[in-house]
Order: structure tokens, then sequence, then C-alpha cells
């Protein structure tokens, strides 16, 4: 299923950020490779969206090396990013309902013939992509307003693949999606590694996590806590990880009610 | 996993089985789409059922807004057998281009979700220009024109600039320079008031020429009919050799011949009177051309997405202070236009120019005509549309004696009228999911 080459699309190297006062990523460590799927989890302020954020330019990162394929490369700006191959899907979608799916496949890069939008052929390539990419949609034709969620969360990250991107960022892909919507959009995540590329899912949902990635990296307190096997760890494991075990109210809980017990 | 199962109730009963996990594109495998939203690809009985779902789901278009124009023209020429006389609707035509001017503009900001409270005054300056160039200082009136175009784009841009690169709100922007402007205008006439322009010059003109030959009217009914049939045709043919879903021929043909059936009732009303006015052709004109930018390039692409949604245009790489000081200036260019062709019909630049209810009808025209208050949806068609229900109120009103107080308040309950049956259709819209 899944066919790792040996070196890492991309790979982060003790990478550091800070804002101000706040050390946001203290030597952050990561590896992507093609065909693979790699989950990035943790709390809500571990640093998850700021090392999405280094990797896809927004944020330059203060300390640490970016490799692209072996070869360090500074990423400066989202220009930068996309000139590598890096696409990313966020959160809010970034789809405008009252365009047809055609239209925000293409929009900022619209193909032209003599200075007019070529409609034909953005539509024969815009059913060709999502015919590759099993993405059923009623017509191409409709505004994206008539799609259901999961629908347009397809329709984002089928946009991202027109760039012909090798890594894919998803940032909470699924989130405030149904449970078909879901299994849609996990399904398509399945398909981008199929066709060899590398995708970065970023997710809370342990399930969706179990459903398709190949390796979860976790983040606590801008540290890298853990790079696990989904195949071989079970859920409380990478659980564990994410709160950080050893100290927290679950952890503290279990222990009291085992000395009241006593 | 199978996309058959994970697929939306939408397509849960497509017969052709999945593609699952098969990149077939190459093949040309294209047509795995929802049969029941794309029966209009089943000829022309598809596209009639599908129009009646459209209307069903509250996808009205255009259809209020011609019912409502004929049903007054209905009453008024009930009231008075003079309404439809080729001499009113000529008249008519002529007069609803100086306010369809402004209301095209108005469609371009309302495209982005905003206003222009502004382009009332914005009119009445650029007849001032004119009239204080061209008459106070002799100088050539074609120069002047230019000059006031000019500045109706120099002006829009300046206010695009306050919203646009410093966050302003658009409204309170425009209503400035609504206030600005006016008094900018009567600063320019100056002490006496009004100025009366040249009765046989360009600007005059403009609403006074007539082509009267009648192969000038015909002459551009065919030619706009042959003009519509050939893209049609050729768009479907280019489609068709794609191999993506295209009209089918008796469908273009039954769209051309509506044109054809209005165009040449248009032509041969105009020649029962004085002729084809030159005011109409330069407004259809504009309507073609603005029609064109909007829904066939790139920039017109950018004018939508940023009414749809702007962080999404901002992350596609749309540059968003651009197009929203270009649309201002484009919304100024035409309110400066409506300008010349409303000072030109009454021949002079006075101090009540562009004020009164001329900004209300501008907004009303496209308002009334089809376009979303709420951004993105919208053409400048609309305009068209708009301003000869408004206009023919105004002038079946006149026939009838009935004066300014009454016709205030009618036009007000038109566009109460228009704005509510546009929230309706909107809910409806939402229900059926097309919204």
């Amino acid at each position: 299923m899944v066919h790792v080459t040996a070196t890492p699309v991309l790979a982060l190297r003790g990478v550091s950020k800070r804002f101000g006062a706040v050390q946001a990523l203290t030597d952050v460590e990561l590896e992507v490779h093609p065909g693979e799927v790699v989950a990035l989890v943790g709390d809500n302020g571990a640093g998850k969206s700021t090392l999405v954020k280094t990797i896809a330019g927004v944020h330059p990162i203060d300390d640490g090396v970016i490799e692209w394929e072996g070869r360090p490369v500074s990423i400066g700006k989202p220009h930068d990013a996309q000139n590598l191959g890096v696409a990313t899907v966020y959160q809010d979608l970034a789809l405008c309902d009252n365009i047809d799916v055609v239209g925000n496949l293409y929009l900022g890069r619209e193909l032209r013939r003599w200075g007019v939008l070529d409609e034909v052929e953005m539509e024969r390539r815009s059913r060709e992509l999502l015919t590759t990419l099993s993405i059923r949609i009623p017509s191409v034709r409709i505004p994206i307003a008539s799609l259901s969620g999961g629908q347009r969360q397809t329709v984002a990250i089928a946009r991202s693949m027109l760039g012909e991107p090798k890594l894919v960022i998803l940032d909470e892909p699924t989130a405030a999606l149904g449970v078909e919507q879901t299994a849609q959009v996990l399904d398509l995540v399945e398909r981008l590694r199929e066709r060899g590329l590398a995708v970065l899912l970023i997710s809370h949902n342990m399930a969706d996590v179990k459903a398709v990635a190949d390796k979860v990296a976790v983040l606590r307190l801008g540290t890298n806590n853990g790079v696990f096997d989904v195949a071989t760890t079970s859920q409380e494991e990478i659980i564990a990880a994410i709160t950080g075990a050893t100290d927290n109210a679950v952890t503290r809980r279990a222990s009291r009610t085992v000395e009241v017990q006593k | 996993m199978s996309t058959d199962n994970t697929s939306t109730s939408l397509d849960k009963d497509t017969s052709a089985p999945a593609v699952v996990d098969a990149p077939a594109a190459a093949d040309g495998a294209v047509t795995a789409v929802d049969p029941r939203l794309l029966v209009r690809e089943q000829g022309l009985s598809g596209y009639v059922s599908e129009f009646g779902r459209k209307l069903r789901a509250g996808d009205l278009g255009s259809l209020p807004v011609v019912v409502g124009l004929i049903v007054i023209c209905a009453i008024f020429q009930s009231l008075n057998s003079n309404f439809l006389s080729a001499e009113n609707l000529s008249n008519i035509s002529v007069a609803m281009v100086g306010t369809g001017m402004i209301a095209v503009g108005i469609v371009f900001v309302l495209l982005l979700g905003e206003i222009d409270l502004s382009v009332g005054s914005v009119s009445g300056v650029s007849g001032a220009i004119v009239a204080v160039l061209s008459v106070t200082h002799g100088m050539n009136e074609a120069l002047a024109l230019v000059i006031a175009i000019a500045s109706g784009a120099v002006i829009g841009a300046i206010h695009g600039f306050f919203f646009a690169r410093l966050g302003a709100p658009a409204f309170a922007v425009t209503l400035a320079g609504l206030l600005f402007w006016l008094g900018f205008m009567l600063q320019v006439l100056g002490d006496n008031g009004t100025i009366n322009l040249d009765s046989e010059g360009l600007v005059a003109q403009l609403t006074t020429y007539y082509f009267s030959d009648i192969a000038a009217a015909y002459g551009l009914a065919v030619l706009a009919v042959v003009v519509f049939f050939l893209t049609s045709f050729l768009e479907n043919r280019r489609r068709d050799a794609a191999g993506i879903p295209s009209r089918p021929l008796n469908e273009t043909l039954l769209r051309t011949g509506a044109l054809a059936v209005v165009a040449l009732a248009a032509a041969f009303m105009f020649n029962q009177y004085k002729g084809l006015p030159l005011a109409v052709v330069v407004f259809l004109a504009v309507l073609v051309l603005t029609d064109f930018v909007l829904r066939r390039t790139t920039y017109g692409r950018k004018v939508f997405a940023l009414g749809g949604s702007v962080e999404a245009s901002r992350r596609a790489g749309i540059n968003v202070t651009l197009i929203r000081v270009s649309v201002y200036s484009i919304a100024g260019t035409f309110a400066a236009v409506g300008g010349l062709f409303i000072a030109s019909k009454i021949a002079a630049a006075n101090q009540s120019a562009g004020t009164g209810d001329l900004l209300m009808n501008a907004i009303a025209a496209a308002v009334i005509g089809g376009t979303s208050l709420f951004g993105g949806r919208g053409r400048t068609w609309n305009a068209l549309l708009g301003v000869m229900v408004i206009t023919s109120i105004q002038y079946g009103l006149a026939l009838q004696g009935i004066a300014t107080p009454t016709q205030y308040m009618i036009t007000g309950g038109v566009l109460l009228a228009t704005v509510v049956i546009d929230s309706v259709t909107r809910k409806t819209q939402k229900t059926a999911g097309r919204a």
C-alpha cells in the first residue's frame, strides 16, 4: 500500500520559531515521504498551525533547516512554498460560494484563449481532474453553494492538485463534516497517497488519523513528543503522547482515585 | 473503500458504476455525472423541464422583472393609448440611458457586495465640467467630454482608495463623496448656476442624434442576432469537440429566435419615429462590452470572486485592493458618462443635476433588474431591465399627469416589491439548496 522512498520529500531538522517572547516551536523534527500520509496531532496551542505555516511560507523559521527532497531550502514566503510543490488546503475552505466548481478550481489561474476565459478547456480539465480523483459531484457547472460540506472540501482539495504539488497539507479537513462527508474526504486522502503524493494531515480526530495516516507525529508544547507508526500503536498511546501522559488531569484523577480506594 | 457508499444522497442512484480508484480520465470517461442534475443535456424537453424545476427552486432570474415590465406596459396602455406609441417608447429609450449608465456602474459595485452613494453627485460634476470647459472656456467639446469622463474615473478611484486601501467603510466614504462632489459641482458652476450647452454640439447630440436611415436599426438588430447565434453555435461546437456537455442546437435556435423577435420589434418601433437613437446604440454597446468583461475575462471573474469571498480571493492570489479600486473607478466612470447623457437631455448643466431621485433610481434600477445586494450575483443587462421599469413608470405617470409625489411613492413601492421578491426567492433557493 505504501511505497516509501528513502529520501523524504520534506524534512524539518531542528526547526524553531519564536513570536516575541513566546517560543512556539523548539527543535522540531519531521519527515514526510512520497506516498505517505503523516498525521500531525497535538493539543490546542501545541504548535501544529505554526508548524504548518512555516512549511507553507507564512512564517519563516528562525532556526533549523527545511530540506526539500534532500536539499536544504529557504521558504520565506507562500510563493516559495508553492514553487517547491507544497499545496496547503486551509480549514476554512477558501472557495467562493457564488462561482461554479470550474471557476473555483481555476480561481486565480484561469486558462485563457486570445485573452478571453477558456471555459471549454477549463471545464474539460476540471472533469478530468475530478474523475481521476474519483470525486463525484452532480455537475461542474453548479455554484459551490449547492454542494454539501464534504463535496466542498473535496473540491478544495482537488483545487490544490491543479498546481501538481508533491506535498499536500490538509488543515483539519474533516472538522465540521458529517460521517459520510468525512468518509469522502478520507477516501480522497487515500487517493492522493496512491498517486504518490506526500500528505501532511492535521487533525484532532483520532478516528480519522487511525483510518488514513501511516505515521503520527505528535507535537506537545512546541516540541516533538514522538513519531508513531499507526499500525502498531494504540490510540491510548497517541493520546498519552498528546496530553503528556505522566502529568495531566486524567492521570492525576486516576491516581487520586487509586489513593482513595487504598 | 468504494466511492459508491460514500457519495452523497445527490448521486446515490446514479446507474454508472463508481470509478473506484481508477484514474481513467484519459479515456474520455468524463461523463460520470448525475443524470438528474443534467437534464438539459437531454435536449430541448430536458431544458424546458429544467427551466420549470429552476422556477420551483426559486431561481427566477430576470423573469419577475420581465413580467413586471409587461404588467406596467399593459396598465399604462389601458390608461392611455399613447403609452405604447413609437414616439413615447422611443423617448423612454433615450431618457433611460443616463440613469442606465449610472446603474451599470452600480452593478459593478453591487457585485462586490458594496455600495456607491456618490454616483449622483459625480454625474453632476461631469456635466458641470463639460459645460464650464466647453462653454465658459471655449474648449473643444470632444476634449471636454474626455476630461469629464476621466474625472469620473479619478473620483471613483479616490473613493476606492479610501475604502480598499485605508479600510474605511464604503458606505461612509461614498456618503462623504456625495456631499463633497455636490459642493464641488456647485463651486464649478459658479454664481449663475446654469450653463447652457451648445444645442448643436457633441454633448447635446448624444441624445438628439438619430440614425434616421431605417437600414441602421434593422441592420443593428440583424447584426446582433447573427453575432449571438454564431458565438453560441461556435462555443457549442467547441464543447462538443472537447467532449463536454453542450446546449442542444434547437435551444440555441430558440434563444436566437427570441432575441430576433425582440431586436426586430425594437428596430421597427424606432423606425416608426425618428430612427435609431445614438444614445441607445451607445448604451447597448456599453452593456455588451461590460457583460463581456464580467463574464469572459479574468478581471470579471475576480470581481465575482471578491463578491463571493474576499478571503478566498486573497488566497487565490487576487490583488483585492487593486480590484476594489478599479471597480469604484468604473462606477465613477459610468456615473460621469451618465451625467453627460443627463446634461445632454436638458442641453444644460444646472445646480440640480445629480440630485433628487437620480441616485436612488440608479441603485433601484440595478436591484430591480436582479442584481443581488449581497454581492456576487448579477449582470449588467440587469441595469437595462431595471431602468426600463423605472423610466416606464415615470413616463407612464407623466402621461397621466400624475405629480411627482405620487411618482416617488409608486417607484418606491415597485422597489420594495422587487426586494421582497428577491428575499422570498432567496429563501426558496436556500431550501432548494441553490444559494
